[in-house]
């Protein structure tokens, strides 16, 4: 604004080739203006639409709902100190009425006769297996189709559009429905969950990589091929030494999100700590459900943490660049 | 190329052994990492047991929900009656219950059957005798089924009446493939073997020869169980035969076979619709077509549409926000801007707070608070990606060119002008950018945030998964889906192309 009045005052001064500029400028801002307006008139109306939509289709109303959602905060207030450790260690609680809600020992799970693993602690390690597991399928999968798809490995077009679209489908078709699907099959358990993330993997980590690949220096490829090597053998010693840093480090920023879907997908049905999540929040287990939440907000974090440390080591600070969740 | 001998190189690893020292232990490290895999491997399909559960899968109904994705099924049943046959379908069936299909030939024949309570020659319209048989006089509009010869009955005083009845059913289900059934005997042709089964009513099923290989039977007198393929299957028991005939496509997509529109071609509806007779007189018939196609039971598409609009609003509503309020939130976590070391880094703490806590975490909680719906979703894409935005946003701003800042400060200007002229036209194309990113992956995480209770399209697809009949809604509602993605992605990859310069693929 200030610029432009600044300008304006002087205008008296300018030339007619000035003056030609000045109003040509005066024309751009004001239609820079105007545009500026219509973008947040039409943000405003979009989400005054959209607020009145998910307030009328809500089950709920939401200013009707918004006490009882204190409600519920102060509902998770533990009674005491120790609520949640004994929730979180499976110790015996002094307010044990008999329902399952205080019963904390009967999640126990015995390795042997005096150690046991406490329920929650089980059930998150489940989860990060699945999120291991499915994580490393999808990198073996990954790892194959991405150099088909790569510009500079494969000349047949066909073949590259082809791996490519078909590493788009598993990326976007939603994973519950494949989770649902081998639920069906396979009913409960934790199988349905890893086959769902791995799929879903498979395409995200492909597509990166092949990002990867054809942007790979191809000078060592070129050198092999002088030297008569077959296709597999370029890739395997030219290609792979040089992307393997990068493709360990999507690897474990994938782990990462990975962690996250196998809860989720946990949570309707794939086991792990998202199905005893949802039970506990349902139930109104309250210090159950601050002791998973606890627990898994801590493994969440170091996980990050740890995989972020790994990452550093592996490629430096590029591993930070923005565009890594997908 | 020259070629060294094994003395050279030996000497060549003896005056550089660190050289070679470390690509074999490098070497090693890659040994260990793959064998420490594939042993990682082993033990998850021991934790899993997965092997186990493969093989208790059920396998042989995943080829059936897959072909539900596709196709449909119609399945009458044929029940032995006295001395006739009695075709019923479910009330669910893609025909309607009244279904009478051309490749299910029904002949008839006067029958004599009889009847428990003594009749009279009044009740004997089919009413009384049996209520499938009367049942059976209305299918297909076949003309006056039932009750053809009441006087011979009544005169006759015997517990035993002559009525019109199915004697024999033929089933076509391809070209070579047919069921004939018949009172105490059912024949199955596929291609040229022959299977021919003796029907004791109530009490066994018995082939005549040995059963070829597309028919199974557990225990001899058991069902048999035929299959056609994707074609079909018949469930051959002893108190009736069970058709399935599976057909390509979506049944009753438009219209439910409650809507006067059903069965009727593309032409014959448009001319219904345009100039035809008003079928309800209250509104016309583009009305009342538009009424029933929006609440088709089958497919509810008015719901289904509601649902991935709610989606759809779930993740734009709380991307906006997340991003209106990591917007000015930011400005006071980034350590260049704001130089209070204190707020900071509780910002950023916060940041993570709110990121850790995982998207599935916010959700189920604020389904708990607001109940099932929309607002739950959104409040939880808020909430979460507030943190990441604002993670981001900081980040972004503690990377600024400071020239710019200093420059509008030198001249004097006020603090908010510094961030207004110095910093954000640096950071804001950044922002929206990263924002659209945001907004294109939400749309896909709230499919699945919505399926624990969190509104939108997830709940639906979840609910019509766990029935395990209703896979060609699924089908559908994934289509829809992947739709949306595709759209949204393309929008908001052009657009952040156009606010990056290109930069970003």
């Amino acid at each position: 604004m200030s610029a432009s009045e600044h300008t304006a005052t002087s205008a008296t001064r300018l030339s007619e080739a000035g003056l030609g500029i000045e109003r040509h400028w005066q024309e751009l801002a004001s239609r820079r203006r105007l545009y500026t307006m219509g973008g947040v008139l039409f943000m405003v109306v979009a989400m005054g639409g959209s607020l009145w939509f998910a307030n009328e289709t809500n089950a709920g109303k939401f200013w009707d709902r918004l006490p009882h959602f204190f409600d519920f905060i102060s509902m998770l207030v533990p009674r005491d100190g120790w609520e949640v450790w004994r929730a979180l260690f499976d110790l015996p609680s002094p307010y044990d009425d008999g329902s399952l809600k205080f019963n904390y020992p009967e999640g126990r799970i015995y390795l042997t006769e005096g150690f046991y693993v406490p329920e929650y602690f089980y059930k998150m390690v489940e989860t990060l297996n699945i999120a291991l597991v499915a994580t490393l399928m999808g990198f073996g999968a990954g790892f194959v189709l991405c150099f088909l798809a790569a510009r500079n490995l494969v000349a047949n077009r066909w073949l590259r559009f082809f791996v490519r679209r078909f590493m788009e489908v598993l990326r976007a078709f939603p994973e519950i429905v494949i989770a649902g699907f081998f639920l069906a099959i396979f009913s409960l358990g934790a199988i349905p969950a890893i086959i769902a993330v791995s799929i879903h993997t498979i395409g995200a980590l492909g597509k990166m990589y092949f990002e990867v690949v054809e942007n790979a220096d191809m000078r060592p490829e070129e050198g092999l091929r002088a030297a008569g090597a077959n296709w597999t053998e370029r890739v395997w010693f030219a290609i792979v030494p040089q992307v393997m840093p990068n493709f360990i480090s999507y690897l474990l920023l994938r782990f990462e999100i990975n962690v996250r879907a196998s809860t989720i997908i946990g949570a309707v049905g794939g086991g792990g700590i998202g199905e005893v999540l949802r039970l506990s929040i349902s139930r109104g287990h309250e210090a159950k459900t601050l002791a998973i939440v606890l627990l898994l907000f801590l493994t969440i974090v170091a996980v990050d943490q740890l995989s972020a440390y790994l990452r550093k080591k592996l490629v430096g600070d590029q591993a930070f660049a923005f565009g890594g969740k997908v | 190329m020259s070629l060294l001998s094994v003395a050279e190189v030996n000497d060549i690893a003896s005056r550089h052994p660190h050289v070679f020292a470390s690509s074999g232990r490098r070497r090693l490290m890659n040994w260990g990492l793959a064998l420490g895999t594939v042993g990682y491997l082993i033990f998850a399909w021991w934790f899993f047991s997965v092997g186990s559960v493969v093989a208790n899968g059920r396998w042989d109904i995943a080829g059936t929900y897959l072909a539900d994705w596709v196709s449909y099924e119609v399945r009458p049943r044929i029940e032995y009656e006295d001395g006739y046959l009695d075709i019923a379908f479910s009330r669910g069936d893609p025909l309607g219950e009244n279904a009478n299909p051309d490749w299910l030939v029904r002949e008839r024949a006067v029958v004599e059957s009889r009847v428990d309570a003594p009749q009279t020659a009044s009740g004997n319209g089919g009413g009384t005798s049996s209520s499938s048989g009367s049942f059976l006089g209305t299918v297909g509009g076949e003309p006056a089924p039932t009750g053809t010869d009441t006087s011979a009955a009544a005169a006759d005083e015997a517990r035993t009446v002559l009525r019109e009845e199915t004697v024999r059913a033929v089933a076509t289900i391809s070209t070579s493939n047919t069921i004939e059934v018949e009172p105490g005997l059912v024949t199955v042709t596929r291609g040229s073997e022959t299977l021919i089964a003796d029907i004791v009513r109530d009490q066994s099923v018995t082939a005549r020869g040995p059963l070829p290989a597309w028919a199974r039977q557990r225990n001899p007198g058991d069902k048999i169980v035929v299959s056609f393929g994707f074609a079909g299957r018949a469930d051959i028991e002893d108190d009736e035969v069970k058709i399935s005939h599976r057909f390509w496509g979506w049944e009753n997509f438009l219209f439910d076979t409650y809507s006067p529109f059903w069965g009727k071609s593309a032409g014959e509806v448009w001319t219904l619709v345009t100039s035809g007779e008003r079928i309800d007189p209250d509104r016309s018939n583009l009305a009342l077509a538009w009424n029933n196609v929006l609440y088709n039971a089958d497919w509810q598409h008015l719901d289904v549409w509601t649902k991935l609009l709610q989606t759809i609003v779930m993740a734009f509503v709380g991307t906006v926000l997340a991003s209106l309020i990591a917007f000015p939130l930011s400005f006071f976590a980034a350590r260049n801007i704001t130089q209070n070391r204190l707020v900071n880094q509780f910002l950023k703490r916060f940041f993570d707070f709110q990121r850790s806590v995982d998207m599935l975490i916010w959700a189920l909680f604020f389904t708990r608070a607001f109940g099932p719906g929309p607002l739950a979703g959104m409040s939880a894409i808020f909430f979460t990606d507030t943190g990441t935005l604002g993670k981001l946003y900081s980040e972004a701003l503690e990377n600024i060119d400071d020239k710019q800042r200093e420059g509008v400060k030198s001249v004097g200007a006020a603090p908010t002008s510094v961030q207004r002229y110095g910093v954000l036209p640096q950071v804001l194309p950044v922002f929206l950018s990263q924002s659209l990113y945001f907004w294109e992956s939400n749309t896909r995480s709230a499919t699945i945030i919505g399926a624990v209770g969190a509104g939108g399209i997830g709940l639906k697809l979840w609910e019509a998964m766990r029935t395990n009949s209703d896979w060609e809604n699924v089908a559908y509602m994934v289509l829809l889906i992947l739709a949306v993605v595709f759209v949204f992605d393309n929008i908001s990859n052009a657009l952040r192309k156009r606010l990056t310069g290109g930069t970003l693929a």
